[in-house]
């Protein structure tokens, strides 16, 4: 008869190369959900945030409604949002999806239409004056010069939806979420731990990688301050 | 549309409402949690915010920490205090993550928010005698109190927001319907919890900005 084997698992320790070692799969499969999750909800809200800030920019009376309502819906907590999805969407991955979109609208269309508000007159005015029709100047000249303040908000967006991605735990979809969240009902502290920080590293990753595409989107920038 | 409907029923039923796991006891633990950890975060946050703006030091930690708080995860933060010896202390967790989520928006908006105050007033007031503890109640207060109040308010509302997330991880207040709904599998209940969790926030995010109406001329953010 042989005793329990004396390793960190057994001894539940915080910090375990055991559970990185023997978990290695679920713990894969639980960073690739978080990752697709996160990665949809902010396309599809980016998609959906920059035709409602060029549209809010061009008819000016539907600036204040667009906004009010995205900031409404900001205000709405996470676990409420997604709660009041569930009837539309049932237990899916669609319902995290949804109100991961939600925010992450809010946050772009506020960003994209601060930066299209903040192309100097002078600009607009020396595009038209060289021949350029409304669609080429928004193309050619409004958007890129949005660029830099949309992706402030992209960047806040995707760090935000990378930890808002772990309350999708309650419906079974939170990618890390649910390792913390099974982690909290079996007291298994390495497991809450290493999710933990990976959400952590994750975000880290994601806005650092959004910056350097930031930089390469926008090499003018980096002209006038050399 | 039935499922609003059913939520409505459930919210009106009268049975809902009393008790430990009623509505009513529900509302005020949420209440109560929102209002003594926002008391405790400002007691917190704002002297140090405003020491600091007002020497002018520290203002990369003031700003960077709220950047910071946002790529932790709530929930992951609850839990993590759940298994430490905080744990044990009922209301502990929820109440330490709580001050935790609610001090970086305090603390960088403060910050910036006295910061901004514009230097040639501050010099005026220097000009004019002011000491530095003069300076920083009757010049620079004032001034970054929009700002400051503007940060109050983002951490008002975040605070309802985490107070919901801590029923996940067992805590009290309104989201407690919710987590309840779910393992009932009553749809009803969930849907109703999340509408009564909206409402709160977005009341009190309504308070703040009527508040915001009503102040004086000067204390209002310069929009």
């Amino acid at each position: 008869m042989t005793g329990p084997p004396d390793d960190c698992l057994a001894r539940n320790e915080w910090i375990c190369g055991e559970y990185l070692s023997t978990r290695r799969q679920i713990l894969l499969d639980a960073v690739l959900q978080h990752l697709q999750l996160t990665g949809i909800s902010v396309l599809i809200g980016l998609v959906l945030a920059v035709p409602l800030a060029v549209l809010a920019r061009r008819w000016r009376w539907s600036a204040a409604p667009v906004l009010a309502v995205t900031t409404i819906l900001y205000t709405i907590p996470s676990l409420a949002m997604f709660s009041l999805l569930l009837p539309v969407y049932g237990l899916s991955a669609s319902l995290v999806v949804a109100g991961l979109v939600l925010y992450s609208l809010t946050l772009l269309v506020r960003n994209i239409l601060a930066g299209l508000r903040a192309v100097p007159e002078e600009t607009r005015q020396a595009a038209r004056g060289m021949g350029y029709g409304p669609i080429r100047l928004l193309l050619t000249v409004e958007l890129p010069l949005a660029v830099p303040a949309a992706m402030a908000g992209l960047r806040v967006a995707t760090v935000s939806a990378v930890s808002l991605v772990t309350v999708g735990a309650i419906v079974g979809f939170g990618g890390l979420g649910n390792l913390i969240y099974s982690g909290m009902n079996t007291y298994f502290k390495a497991q809450v731990l290493t999710a933990s920080v990976l959400c952590v590293v994750i975000a880290v990753v994601a806005d650092v990688l959004l910056l350097g595409i930031q930089r390469l989107l926008t090499p003018w920038t980096r002209a006038a301050r050399s | 549309m039935t499922t609003l409907t059913d939520a409505w029923h459930w919210l009106t039923d009268p049975a809902h409402w009393p008790g430990d796991d009623g509505i009513g006891h529900r509302l005020v633990q949420h209440l109560v949690l929102t209002v003594v950890c926002l008391a405790v975060s400002c007691l917190i946050a704002l002297p140090v915010a405003l020491v600091l703006g007002h020497l002018g030091k520290g203002g990369a930690l003031a700003v960077n920490i709220s950047n910071a708080g946002r790529a932790i995860p709530t929930f992951a933060v609850l839990v993590l205090l759940l298994l430490t010896p905080v744990g044990n202390w009922g209301e502990g967790p929820t109440v330490l993550a709580l001050v935790l989520f609610a001090v970086p928006p305090l603390l960088t908006n403060a910050y910036v928010g006295m910061r901004e105050v514009d230097r040639d007033v501050v010099r005026a007031a220097r000009g004019m005698g002011m000491t530095g503890r003069q300076m920083l109640f009757r010049v620079e207060l004032p001034l970054a109190l929009p700002m400051i109040m503007n940060g109050v308010r983002i951490a008002a509302v975040q605070l309802v927001a985490t107070a919901t997330i801590a029923a996940l991880a067992g805590g009290g207040g309104l989201g407690r319907i919710i987590t309840a709904g779910f393992n009932l599998a009553s749809t009803p209940q969930v849907v109703a919890g999340a509408i009564l969790v909206a409402a709160f926030a977005l009341i009190v995010e309504a308070i703040f900005e009527t508040a915001e109406r009503l102040a004086p001329h000067w204390a209002r953010s310069a929009r």
